[in-house]
């Protein structure tokens, strides 16, 4: 099981490689190289993990705990004054502070307080680690592959600008190695430097451009992240102080056993840490913000790393969450975010946004899955975090090549795509069918999610996720039928894709359909055992009945062969399309009265007076703000209660 | 498993016949409401037929595929509901089957077809709510998503599921494409979309459509008929006929109602979604 730590070195040494080597033909194989190094680690890890039979496979590390501890505050303590220095050279004094807050108090109780808790185990490997682990290394790698021929073209379209490739593939093998180090963390302060990393190589690929705008979103996603990492903090200091334990493993143990209300506090603080990374309204600007940056970033923000890390905390502390403070709040939060994200996404034309929407609504459903806290819910959350990470990073990729090759990311701008760049936009209509329509993944773990909302007895929920899916049927189909429309005489220009690019979307296209043939065995052999082994239970069945995820399999084998067989396929005779007036021919032009030609395009509809972006976001900022600053006054009523009971102790 | 087995070949062998047998009394109903003499009961039948020997056109070499895929999966909804499986399975496979229509509308890149598109796109969002909110309702109700639990059950839904049913009456108007709703496309001749969604869809691929028609109201009248069954003569009985009752209930409105803007469609069914649906699915949980 020592692959871990080969993971975490190897991404990590193939990241200050790629700063060092300048030259393009190095890069491209070194990265690729790499890439199906940490691919191939990755599975071996997961192989390793299944033939020791273990539940979880656990490293104490006592003789390198001190070390690596002290490095990693070492390290923090560096990057702080990174964050300062470069708050106060571009004005942002806000993040200087909240790092001048941040670094002090991680100093001063990792030296008190933090060195005199025994942690037992610092790291821990279980089902959900290996999925992550997965997740991160395949989808993750794969997309620093499509970066090689990306960024090539955008350091072509951006010519007279500096190189900044070399440090752009350091931050994202660094991403990688980080997440790596994140999922199979049990030791909070461990996970803690992980997650600050993270945010960090966010905040430098954000502003990769350096332009105005991308040095303004960098900074807001900086901001609202370090407010994430005081709350990670807050969580730690209280968990350490009041409770005398570091480890996630112990804190969970004590929602298994039914004492969730009992460490409700750092439950909280870790919970808000959780929704900040997630972007959760009312942190879900950055997210936003980031398209600034060039897309591979985006499909690696949104899929494997950055927000997954945020989810996956919020999936691993569910036990501990559910029907108390922290857990209501969590599901709500999710919830609200889920419906008014979807609402939002109807808005926009920008295809970015589009899918910068939909993450954050996914996300909101994982999310509030894991607020619920019951093991159905967590099945169903668990299932969303795998399906979205495959299919998100398509739809970014596409999304990244079409950009490209007809220079626009609307999508009024993808009229016809089938006409000019068939494949990708067959792709893109896998990618777009995968997350919301039946047979596919993200609906089976939609339904999941919906029979655990109902369970949960929360009305409030089932109402926001009937509204909340309608709504999403309806921008995807929109943007579905903009890029079915047959128009004629396009030029085909697939020719001038890379050929990095279409690799990585077709091995992203097989996995998101391979996904959804096999997933009844990932519930099986990760999901189930998982939440067994958590929970302390046996005998679990999936959320989903079997026969269910029979049927959908047997679905989904139908379609493809229908697809393959008769696609395309007619012996009827063409003729023009109807225009109200006599068809030029073309099926474009017409003509008008007083023999004039006409031009006929079509638009798509936006419903802005009632899905306007503006106002959902005033509704949801304003919601979540309310519910989180309740659940904290209440929180802080309990701290104090807790402070004064202790007397003079603190 | 052989019960299962018959009521699936009876759904379909027996559902285009008596989906166009209602559609033929439709018409007839409709035309002595306006104080005409109407067309012969099964003039659905004549059209389907002769549709089927016009001269076999098509503007693009993909939209009779997706055609195609939508009969194909009406149909599979309408079996696996009458296979008494999942009503979610049944919804979201309903769902796929919708969206293989509009697809199809927008391959055609002609402007009422994607005009009707549009609106049938708002349609599903405006009826989907509720549709949802029904499966829900008889899950708490039953305390389970199968068809075949639920109609075995031996409490009638009725009683405790009013509000439920008049919200899925409501939004049925949507699925029957029946004035004041029908904006996507409609038999009618007075609409400003030329034919809407169907515009550019002809012969035999009309004739798709229309079975498949057929095939959906059929079996979303045994939507209607779950809220009726539980297990006794008498609440089939009485089942069937409100089924009756609420499908001629439907030409009536469509009848007496001029269309509606579409912001009347999706106001007035979230509306009813929130108020008669959710209010519904409280009561369903504290009871």
């Amino acid at each position: 099981m020592s692959t871990i730590f080969f993971l975490i070195i190897f991404a990590f040494v193939v990241a200050l490689a790629l700063l060092v080597l300048k030259t393009d033909a190095v890069r491209n194989i070194l990265v690729k190289i790499s890439a199906a190094v940490i691919a191939a680690a990755s599975i071996w890890l997961a192989v390793e993990f299944f033939r020791t039979g273990e539940d979880a496979v656990t490293f104490a590390m006592e003789g390198s705990h001190a070390i690596i501890s002290n490095v990693m505050l070492a390290i923090e303590v560096i990057l702080a004054l990174v964050v300062i220095f470069l708050g106060i050279k571009h004005k942002k004094y806000l993040a200087s502070v909240l790092a001048a807050i941040q670094a002090p108090c991680t100093v001063w109780f990792e030296l008190t307080k933090g060195h005199h808790i025994e942690v037992v185990d610092n790291l821990y490997i279980d089902r959900l680690s290996v999925i992550m682990i997965l997740i991160v290394g395949i989808v993750g790698s794969l997309i620093c592959v499509y970066a090689l021929g990306y960024m090539k073209d955008f350091q072509h379209h951006h010519a007279g600008e500096a190189d900044r490739r070399p440090l752009f593939f350091f931050l994202m093998f660094v991403f990688l190695s980080a997440m790596f180090g994140l999922v199979v963390s049990n030791n909070l302060v461990w996970m803690f430097f992980f997650w600050e990393i993270t945010t960090l190589c966010s905040f430098f690929l954000i502003g990769y451009t350096r332009t105005e705008e991308a040095v303004r979103n960098s900074f807001r996603q900086l901001i609202l992240n370090l407010i994430g990492g005081i709350a990670f903090l807050c969580g730690i200091i209280t968990l350490g102080t009041f409770y005398g334990t570091l480890e996630l493993t112990t804190l969970i143990s004590y929602g298994v056993s039914g004492l969730g209300a009992f460490v409700v506090i750092p439950t909280m603080f870790l919970a808000l840490a959780g929704l900040t990374k997630a972007a959760q309204m009312p942190f879900h600007s950055w997210l936003l913000g980031a398209m600034v940056a060039p897309t591979p970033t985006s499909a690696l923000l949104h899929s494997s790393t950055m927000v997954k890390a945020g989810v996956f905390l919020i999936l691993k502390l569910a036990p501990v969450l559910g029907f108390n403070m922290a857990g209501i709040m969590v599901m709500l939060v999710g919830g609200i975010t889920f419906l008014l994200a979807s609402f939002a996404a109807i808005s926009q034309s920008n295809a970015k946004r589009v899918l910068a929407y939909s993450t954050i609504a996914n996300l909101g459903l994982i999310v509030t899955c894991g607020g619920i806290g019951a093991v159905g819910a967590v099945w169903a959350g668990i299932m969303l975090l795998i399906f979205h990470a495959i299919t998100k990073s398509l739809l970014f990729l596409c999304v990244g090549t079409a950009e490209h090759q007809i220079g626009s990311r609307d999508i009024e701008d993808m009229d016809g795509l089938f006409g000019r760049l068939p494949r990708l936009a067959a792709f893109m209509m896998i990618g777009i069918s995968a997350m919301f329509l039946a047979p596919l993944g993200m609906l089976i773990s939609k339904w999941a999610a919906m029979t655990a909302f109902i369970d949960s007895g929360n009305f409030i929920l089932v109402a926001i996720i009937c509204f909340g899916s309608a709504a999403t049927a309806f921008y995807w189909t929109k943007w579905l039928g903009k890029l079915s429309a047959i128009m004629a005489s396009r030029e085909n220009i697939e020719s001038g894709v890379n050929k990095e690019e279409t690799f990585v979307h077709g091995s992203l296209v097989l996995m998101a359909i391979a996904i959804c043939l096999v997933f009844p065995f990932v519930s099986k052999i990760f999901v189930i055992p998982y939440i067994e082994n958590v929970w302390g239970i046996g005998n679990l069945s999936a959320t989903l009945s079997s026969n269910n995820m029979i049927i959908m399999c047997v679905m989904l084998a139908v379609l493809l062969i229908l697809i393959l067989l008769f696609y395309g396929k007619t012996s009827k005779k063409i003729v023009p399309i109807y225009m109200a007036g006599a068809n030029t021919g073309d099926n474009l032009t017409y003509m008008g009265s007083m023999q004039t030609e006409m031009t006929q395009s079509l638009r798509n509809w936006y419903m802005e007076k009632y899905f306007g972006e503006k106002k959902m976001n005033i509704l949801g900022l304003a919601s979540t703000t309310a519910i989180i600053c309740v659940v904290f006054a209440m929180a802080t009523g309990t701290i104090i209660m807790m402070i004064t009971s202790m007397g003079g102790g603190f | 498993m052989v019960k299962m087995i018959i009521l699936v070949v009876a759904y379909l062998i027996l559902a285009p016949v008596i989906g166009g047998l209602l559609a033929g009394i439709d018409r007839v109903l409709s035309a002595r409401l306006q104080g005409r003499q109407g067309p012969p009961v099964l003039q659905p039948f004549y059209d389907f037929f002769k549709l089927l020997e016009k001269e076999p056109i098509t503007v693009n070499n993909v939209q009779d595929f997706y055609v195609t895929c939508f009969l194909l999966f009406v149909i599979v909804t309408g079996c696996f509901f009458f296979a008494g499986l999942d009503l979610l399975l049944v919804i979201f496979t309903l769902t796929l089957a919708s969206v293989f229509l509009i697809i199809a509308a927008f391959s055609t890149n002609s402007a009422y077809p994607q005009l009707g598109a549009e609106r049938e796109l708002l349609q599903m969002m405006a009826y989907e709510p509720m549709v949802l909110i029904t499966a829900v309702g008889f899950y708490i109700f039953s305390g389970s998503f199968a068809v075949a639990d639920i109609v075995s059950g031996d409490k009638m839904a009725f009683p405790y599921m009013i509000g439920i049913f008049a919200g899925f009456v409501f939004i049925l108007t949507i699925k029957f494409r029946k004035s004041p709703f029908d904006l996507s496309m409609s038999h009618h001749a007075h609409q400003e979309l030329v034919a809407g969604l169907k515009t550019e869809f002809s012969g035999k691929t009309l004739a798709m459509i229309e079975i498949a028609h057929w095939y959906e109201n059929v079996f979303l009248l045994g939507f209607i008929f779950l809220f009726f069954a539980n297990g006794t003569i008498a609440g089939t009985i009485i089942g069937a006929v409100v089924c009756l009752v609420t499908y001629f209930f439907e030409t009536f409105i469509d009848n007496n109602f001029a269309r509606m803007k579409w912001n009347v469609a999706i106001n007035a069914s979230w509306l009813v979604a929130i108020t008669l649906g959710m209010v519904n699915i409280v009561v369903l949980y504290f009871m």
